[in-house]
């Protein structure tokens, strides 16, 4: 207690923090950066393992033999879908019923808020398939989920031949202790959101479903599969979820233990695990993979269709084969014995999924990054803004004289007093842009249709576009509202409030969604630091844009590109950003992912109160 | 003053009513931030059920209200939403008076003149003591811990209602009102009548006959009160049921249902045979600073009133964030400390984020399964550690300017260079 009761040593870390505040900045965001980038060097990350007792020492044999059966089934359903022009359910149906399953089909339908350009889609009707294998050993209060999407054109139909495939296979087994569910949806996600909704008895985004005719137990653990080709190259592994949830890090360990196990080449992020980690090259490729698993999850989107199982307390992923011109191949055989394997494995769950990490970042399959050693990165960052509103507050308090240790006079109320209402103001106004932001783009479309030669689509975005613009003409009517401001201590009190804010919203985001945070943090940080009313305009107000979240997002698209390996150009890269844009909307009003409400509501307001420090007069 | 205040009242008035149509008062309702076992509306509900259909409301483990609310709630539960309302406002108005009354004394020292002359600054001048009664109203009404306990009609508010209407009569000097309404409510807040009171009208002197007398006065009247209390309740509802249903659940602690207090998380995870140990160590801790700080602050008895709430609101075994609204709005009436605290910035820093974090880590542990029960209660202790360094803040200014008082402000070392003062 030292510290907290000793005037002397409190003014002699107080005055060395202030004194060496901006180098100390420095030195924590670099050291911040620098300790995210080792976070891919593989001596500082952890090995995975299996931490799942029931999971981990108990042997299971695979022996799923009917790949080519599998694959006929697969073409058969594909003529049908073709025939129908859609899901075939009759087929479906007669197919599962023929195997033993029980089945039941639940319709959907949902009008999209505008019509959605890369699926080409507005108002959309479907029917969700799907068969429940009763647990022959057990009570069935448990289930397990395998899903494959009925994709529009050639996609997937491979998925739904392997699914039916092992839905008859495993059939015939008897050592199910839990409900194997095998479902094919229509309309990926909207389908899949319908199922899980009805399944659940909620109805969060207010959908049109019928209720769910049969149930099995409580779902423990969820497959999704995407396969569109009869031999494939590698399997990857999708993890992220809806708003960056990530499952545990057992199902990651498991998918990649059976892969090693009956050796098939096994990616994540679409990057093989290189073993090369003391070269320049190989370290780039695991900060590849990381930064693309950063980036994704930082996206909040569910990145295949087991992320929305996440949402209710489902560990998931979605296992997706890849075709690609390598020489050795696997066929489906191999495929269905890897699954087989995995749900044997899980089948022998006693309890949920909750030994191993739920937060983590992987550099490679192998490897992970648990939260203790991630979280520091960020840590770093959000010091700074902590160190700043220190400085803030100690010149605040220092302005009027000062007497030993004691501080504030009566004149300083006051003037706190003024400070209060001159905050206020930026605040609320900076708010309601953000809730404009928020409500505008979709509440006005049709009068942007109306008036302007533009599409649903694009009026949204382009609204969303022009507001966050004209955001920043706000400055100088704020300034015309409020008379009694303009002083030193009102843009300090502005900023220490700004600074603290940003602090709390982006250590609350880090918790949710780490990459967010972190990117958010990045560009944010700096910002925030340095802004006065005192440096050069200009210069600031671009580097300020520059680092505005909008601007961010629209540079990680570069980025994701670049590392995907399909750079784009600038003209290429702007329709990319218009996309991403209306996905975000779309995300947030079909599966009520937050990042757009987060970003509209809260990140935006809060980077407009540093725009509004930048033009105090 | 009036018309500030009825604009403050009508804000707050219409910031209510306005959450209580939205569909945030159901989310809200059922924040355990919020409401506890003790003072959730749902309960009380389901207890008037019980008390309609002619069962003890105490039967089933759910509704822990003593039985006068529950009969308070028979007859205003069509006008529950006004009912909290009034409370509110009651406990402001109530508030409102009581700092005016507790600076007469102030006022009197500055005339006794017996304080050196530098210290005139560390007095407060009437024109100060004018708004302080707006600004406590402001910290009651504004605070964003008191709307959201409101719009969740969580009973605390009544709570909060009886206590301050306790220290009101307690400033003005008529005790036996208070204590007979505080008893009907819960047993902390008689914790610290009985040392109140005789600080406040007598001084100790254990050689006197008058203070034994005042004591065994006092004593006779706190157990009487306590006894008429007991079998009112007894009479209203005809069974004993009610005394382990309340009093026992309180001391007991049987639901360990998470909230911002200290006790679920250790008794959750505790050995079952060490139980009653720290059952008694933890709640000897609500009671147990009473008796240093009534010696202590035996002049002083307003901000004993204010040390009491605050330990008692960090410390007792379901607290909710309308027990910390009540003891923040005293913090207007020791602005004149404000000079001598010294971690407002890291504790008001500590307060904002966990507030924030509150529904962040909540929705990790319950809702998306990541996180777990360890990350909330980390922020429930820092939470408290904040509260506890705030209030011994506040008790170390209120000593120190005592100390200035007496000794002058600028105080010099015996060389003559400029002194501070420092806490071992």
């Amino acid at each position: 207690m030292g510290l907290l009761s000793d005037p002397n040593r409190r003014r002699a870390l107080i005055s060395m923090l202030t004194r060496l505040n901006a180098p100390i900045c420095v030195v924590c965001y670099m050291a911040g950066v620098a300790w995210f980038m080792g976070l891919a060097f593989e001596p500082f990350t952890l090995r995975t393992y299996m931490s799942e007792n029931a999971m981990g020492s108990t042997m299971v044999e695979e022996r799923f033999p009917a790949g080519e059966r599998a694959l006929a089934t697969g073409r058969e359903f594909a003529a049908h879908k073709k025939k129908v022009g859609g899901m075939p359910v009759d087929w479906l149906v007669k197919t599962m019923q023929s195997q033993g399953l029980e089945v039941f089909t639940q319709r959907f339908s949902r009008t999209l808020p505008f019509p959605d350009e890369n699926k080409e889609r507005y108002v959309v009707e479907g029917t969700n398939v799907y068969g429940i294998l009763r647990a022959p050993r057990a009570p069935r209060t448990e289930a397990l989920v395998l899903s494959a999407p009925c994709s529009p054109g050639n996609n997937n139909n491979q998925a739904v031949g392997l699914l039916l495939g092992l839905s008859q296979y495993f059939r015939n087994q008897i050592y199910w202790a839990k409900d194997i569910i095998f479902l094919v949806n229509e309309h990926d996600l909207i389908g899949m959101q319908a199922w899980l909704e009805g399944y659940h008895h909620t109805n969060t985004t207010g959908m049109d479903w019928s209720p769910l005719q049969g149930r099995g137990g409580s779902i423990q653990a969820a497959l999704s599969l995407e396969l569109s080709s009869d031999v494939i190259t590698s399997l990857d592994l999708v993890l992220e979820g809806l708003n960056g949830q990530l499952p545990n890090l057992d199902l990651a360990n498991l998918f990649y233990a059976f892969c090693q196990k009956i050796g098939v080449l096994c990616t994540i992020q679409g990057k093989l695990q290189r073993d090369d980690w003391d070269t320049a090259s190989g370290y780039s490729h695991a900060v590849q993979t990381m930064m693309l698993m950063v980036l994704k999850q930082a996206s909040g989107r569910p990145w295949g269709d087991h992320g929305l199982f996440l949402r209710y307390h489902i560990e998931a992923a979605s296992i997706k084969g890849i075709n690609s011109f390598r020489q050795y191949k696997t066929d489906a055989t191999t495929i269905g014995r890897l699954l087989e394997g995995m749900f044997r494995k899980l089948n022998n769950l006693l309890e949920r999924l909750h030994q191993s990490y739920f937060f983590y970042l992987m550099p490679s399959l192998s490897r992970f990054v648990s939260i203790g050693y991630y979280m520091p990165a960020f840590g770093l960052l959000a010091v700074i803004l902590l160190l700043r509103a220190l400085d803030l507050w100690v010149q605040l308090s220092a302005l009027p004289s000062r007497t030993e240790d004691g501080i504030a006079d009566i004149e300083q109320v006051s003037q706190t007093h003024l400070g209060v209402l001159s905050v206020l103001t930026p605040l609320v106004i900076s708010h309601l842009t953000g809730v404009a932001l928020y409500t505008l783009p979709i509440r006005s479309q049709e009068m942007a249709v109306e008036h302007f030669p533009v599409f649903e689509t694009e009026a949204v975005v382009l609204t969303a576009i022009a507001i966050y613009t004209a955001g920043l003409a706000l400055p100088h009517n704020t300034h015309r509202l409020v008379s009694g401001e303009g002083t030193e201590q009102g843009w300090r009190v502005l900023k220490l409030v700004a600074v603290l804010y940003l602090a709390v919203l982006l250590g609350c985001t880090a918790l949710i969604n780490f990459s967010l945070g972190f990117i958010l943090a990045l560009t944010l940080v700096p910002l925030a630091a340095f802004i006065t009313p005192h440096v050069p305009k200009l210069l600031s107000a671009l580097f300020m844009v520059l680092l505005s979240p909008g601007c961010t997002l629209f540079f990680s698209i570069f980025f994701f590109q670049e590392l995907q390996e399909t750079p784009v150009n600038l003209q290429e890269g702007w329709v990319l950003f218009l996309s991403v844009i209306s996905q975000g909307i779309l995300d947030h009003s079909l599966y009520g992912s937050l990042v757009y409400p987060l970003v509209a509501l809260l990140v935006y307001p809060c980077w407009l109160l540093f725009w509004n420090i930048l033009f105090w007069k | 003053m009036a018309a500030p205040l009825t604009l403050l009242l009508v804000v707050a008035v219409t910031i209510r009513a306005a959450l209580f149509r939205s569909s945030l008062a159901d989310l809200i309702a059922e924040r355990v931030e919020v409401v506890s076992p003790l003072n959730a509306w749902k309960r009380v509900v389901e207890g008037l059920a019980l008390l309609d259909l002619g069962i003890s409301p105490y039967s089933g483990d759910v509704f822990h209200e003593t039985p006068l609310i529950i009969y308070l709630f028979h007859f205003l539960v069509d006008y529950a939403e006004i009912t909290f309302m009034v409370s509110r406002k009651f406990v402001s108005s109530v508030l409102l008076e009581s700092p005016r009354l507790c600076f007469r004394k102030q006022k009197y020292a500055l005339e006794a003149d017996r304080y050196p002359l530098d210290c005139l600054e560390l007095i407060r001048s009437p024109k100060e003591m004018y708004y302080i009664p707006l600004k406590v109203a402001m910290f009651y009404l504004l605070n964003p811990f008191t709307i959201l306990s409101c719009v969740a009609k969580s009973t605390c508010g009544l709570n909060n209602a009886v206590i301050a209407l306790f220290i009101l009569c307690t400033i003005k000097g008529s005790a036996l009102l208070t204590h007979t309404l505080s008893l009907c409510l819960h047993h902390y807040p008689a914790s610290f009548l009985f040392f109140l009171s005789f600080r406040l009208y007598i001084p100790v002197n254990i050689r006197r006959p008058s203070f034994w007398w005042y004591t065994l006065q006092y004593a006779f009247m706190y157990l009487g009160s306590l006894f008429v209390i007991i079998c009112l309740s007894f009479f209203l509802l005809g069974t004993w049921d009610f005394l382990p249903s309340v009093y026992g659940f309180i001391l007991s602690v049987p639901d360990l249902t998470p909230n911002i207090g200290l006790f679920w998380y250790f008794f959750a995870e505790m050995f079952e045979h060490f139980r009653l140990f720290f059952l008694c160590v933890f709640q000897i801790n609500v009671f147990f600073y009473t008796i240093p700080l009534s010696i202590k602050l035996k002049e002083h008895p307003v901000f004993l009133i204010f040390m009491q709430l605050a330990v008692i609101s960090i410390f007792k075994s379901y607290p909710t964030v309308g027990d910390i609204a009540l003891y923040l709005a005293f913090l207007p009436v020791w602005s004149h400390l404000y000079r001598f605290l010294r971690n407002v910035f890291l504790v008001s820093c500590v307060l904002l984020a966990c507030s924030a974090l509150f529904p962040v880590l909540w929705h990790l542990w319950i809702y998306a399964g990541s996180a777990n029960s360890n990350f909330y209660y980390a922020i429930t202790l820092l939470f408290n550690v904040a509260q506890i360094l705030l209030v011994s803040d506040y008790f170390y200014a209120y000593l120190r300017r005592e100390y200035h008082l007496t000794h002058g402000l600028y105080l010099k070392r015996k060389d003559g260079s400029e002194a501070t003062l420092v806490l071992k």
